[in-house]
């Protein structure tokens, strides 16, 4: 089973949304809550940043008997150093969107502690794409 | 607990959300940085902090979290007032700085044994 979401960049007030939408269709298809708990610590971790980081992408689900993988692909800036962006309190965040709480450098490793498998790709003015893996 | 009971034992006041006062309340995170909340923070717990957009809201519903208390009489922006009412999770707002509600909320809940 597939489910699609956009996210736009640049706007905070929709930060969120997307995750809470995976998050409604998750809980109806009966999906653990522990794992759906995890699922939406990641997801909306990645949906920030493309909010923050970002100008536009989307969230790809997909659901089998055994695992969920979600896709989250931008059109953005990209990350020239994916191991440094990893690590904690590493963030590039405006003063505004810091004074708004976040910017904390903590969104990748909590995208990392809550999913079994992980991966990034980026481009240089390109964008970047997540890839995570949550089995049941 | 539910979170009607701390609104009279600790003197806050409802701002948003009143559909959302019986939610059972077993703890309290304290944090003014979205991801460490967003990390760290566990169902049911009432979220202590300085922070009034509307992001907090979105935070609190994605953690389904009891309710937000907002600290030294901040207001929370009209946004945040709408999103919270439209999740049902309150927005409490109370005078005392973030240290001593927490310190005020903290034996509250250890002498009602509502600590999870
Ligand atoms: N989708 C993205 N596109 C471009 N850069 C990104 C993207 N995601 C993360 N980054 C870069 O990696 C850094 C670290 O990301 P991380 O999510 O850990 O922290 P943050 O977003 O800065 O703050 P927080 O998530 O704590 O609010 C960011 O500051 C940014 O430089
Ligand atoms: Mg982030």
């Amino acid at each position: 089973m597939n489910l699609e979401f956009e996210i736009a960049g640049g706007d905070f007030t929709k930060a969120g949304y997307a995750s809470s939408q995976v998050k409604k269709m998750l809980k109806q298809l009966g999906v653990e809550a522990h794992c759906i708990k995890n699922i939406v610590i990641a997801l909306y971790e990645a949906e920030v940043n493309v909010v923050a980081h970002a100008y536009e992408g989307q969230i790809l689900v997909h659901i089998e008997s055994d695992k969920i993988t979600t896709k989250i692909i931008d059109k953005g800036p990209g990350i020239p150093d994916i191991e440094q962006a990893m690590q904690e309190g590493y963030s590039t965040a405006s003063k505004k969107v810091r004074e708004m709480g976040f910017g904390a450098g903590m969104g990748l490793p909590n995208i990392k502690k809550n999913t079994d498998k992980l991966q990034i790709q980026s481009k240089v003015d390109e964008g970047t794409t997540v890839e995570m893996v949550n089995y049941f | 607990m539910k979170v009607s009971d701390l609104i009279e034992q600790l003197n806050l006041e409802v701002i948003s959300g009143e559909k959302g006062l019986d939610r059972e309340v077993t703890g309290a995170y304290v944090s003014d940085l979205l991801s460490d909340v967003m990390g760290n923070a566990r169902e049911s717990q009432m979220w202590i902090t300085l922070q009034v957009h509307q992001n907090v809201m979105a935070i609190a519903s994605l953690k389904d979290l009891a309710a937000v208390i907002l600290v030294k009489g901040l207001r929370p922006h009209e946004s945040t007032i709408r999103h919270s009412n439209d999740e049902q999770i309150p927005i409490l707002s109370t005078t005392d700085s973030t240290f001593e509600i927490s310190g005020k909320l903290f034996e509250l809940l250890k002498k009602e044994g509502c600590l999870a």
